[in-house]
């Protein structure tokens, strides 16, 4: 199975959900899956078991830290995008991958495990907590989107995140420290590195599972 | 008429949570129109029309949990 990769750098949020459907569209259609690699300005992304209480501040006050409020259909509550953070977006048809929703999840999870772990990180998914934590602060959060058994959104990986955004929300609508790479690590990790890395081991991941 | 069911999503998975409908009773909908949303355990998942007709009922208002297999609303 062939796994386009492509990066589209620092992208606003919305013209990359829209990318997202148009590739969804085209995997339906009988396209190859795809891997994608962005940034995104500051943007709080609401999802469809957003609870209020999981904003820390109204959206005006948000709004004035330069930071955007936007509501989308994938699953999960609230999350902050913002430069330093590494979003993957993984379009792929999961009719290859038995249907399993469950599965799918945890092997993204896996990918994101075994990425840190190469960078001498030891992190662990957490039964009933999706995501990926060291300790008690959560690295990475994932959600998804499902369309004719075609995957869209991902996980968003905190390399270099501004770690301070993340005080305006209970993230994932938990009470959760977040935490990332650079801060672990002592220094800010060069995202090219963890881009490739990921990449590798995602390509490891899943094509050791495809059923047909 | 034909039962919209929530559909098997995985190993493991006994039910979903009814996020959004984006159809209301009476609504005409087209054999693979999406009509809503169904949520779990951080996925979202777009559940089909399974044929055209109008949406007679309704079964599971958003914000309900349903286990696999069962009824989310009925197309004549």
């Amino acid at each position: 199975m062939n796994i386009i990769v492509e990066d589209w750098g620092i992208i606003d949020y919305t013209l990359a959900y829209q990318r997202q459907k148009s590739l969804v569209q085209e995997i339906i259609a009988g396209g190859t899956g795809h891997l994608i690699f962005c940034e995104h300005p500051p943007v709080l992304t609401l999802g469809r078991t957003f609870t209020e209480g999981s904003l820390l501040y109204t959206k005006e006050e948000i709004e004035q830290r330069g930071v955007t409020v936007q509501t989308v259909d994938r699953g999960g509550d609230v999350t902050l995008h913002a430069p330093g953070q590494l979003v993957v977006y993984v379009i792929l048809d999961l009719n290859l991958f038995k249907r399993d929703l469950k599965g799918y999840l945890e092997k993204l999870e896996q990918v994101a495990v075994d990425l840190l772990k190469e960078f001498g990180i030891l992190a662990v998914s957490v039964p009933g907590k999706r995501g990926v934590f060291v300790k008690a602060d959560k690295i990475i959060s994932i959600g998804v989107g499902v369309r004719k058994w075609v995957s869209y959104h991902g996980v968003g990986i905190n390399v270099n995140t501004d770690l301070s955004l993340f005080s305006l929300i209970k993230p994932c609508g938990l009470d959760v420290h977040m935490t990332s790479m650079a801060k672990l690590l002592g220094r800010p990790k060069d995202m090219d590195e963890v881009k490739k890395k990921w990449a590798e081991i995602f390509s490891k991941t899943f094509k050791g599972e495809m059923t047909s | 008429m034909t039962t919209i069911i929530l559909p098997e999503l995985g190993e493991g998975i006994t039910k979903a949570t009814v996020a959004y409908w984006h159809v209301q009773q009476g609504d005409h909908v087209v054999a693979g129109d999406e009509v809503c949303e169904v949520t779990t355990d951080k996925a979202t998942f777009n559940v089909e029309a399974p044929a055209t007709g109008r949406v007679k009922s309704i079964a599971i208002q958003q914000g309900q949990d349903g286990l696999i297999g069962s009824v989310l609303g009925i197309i004549e």
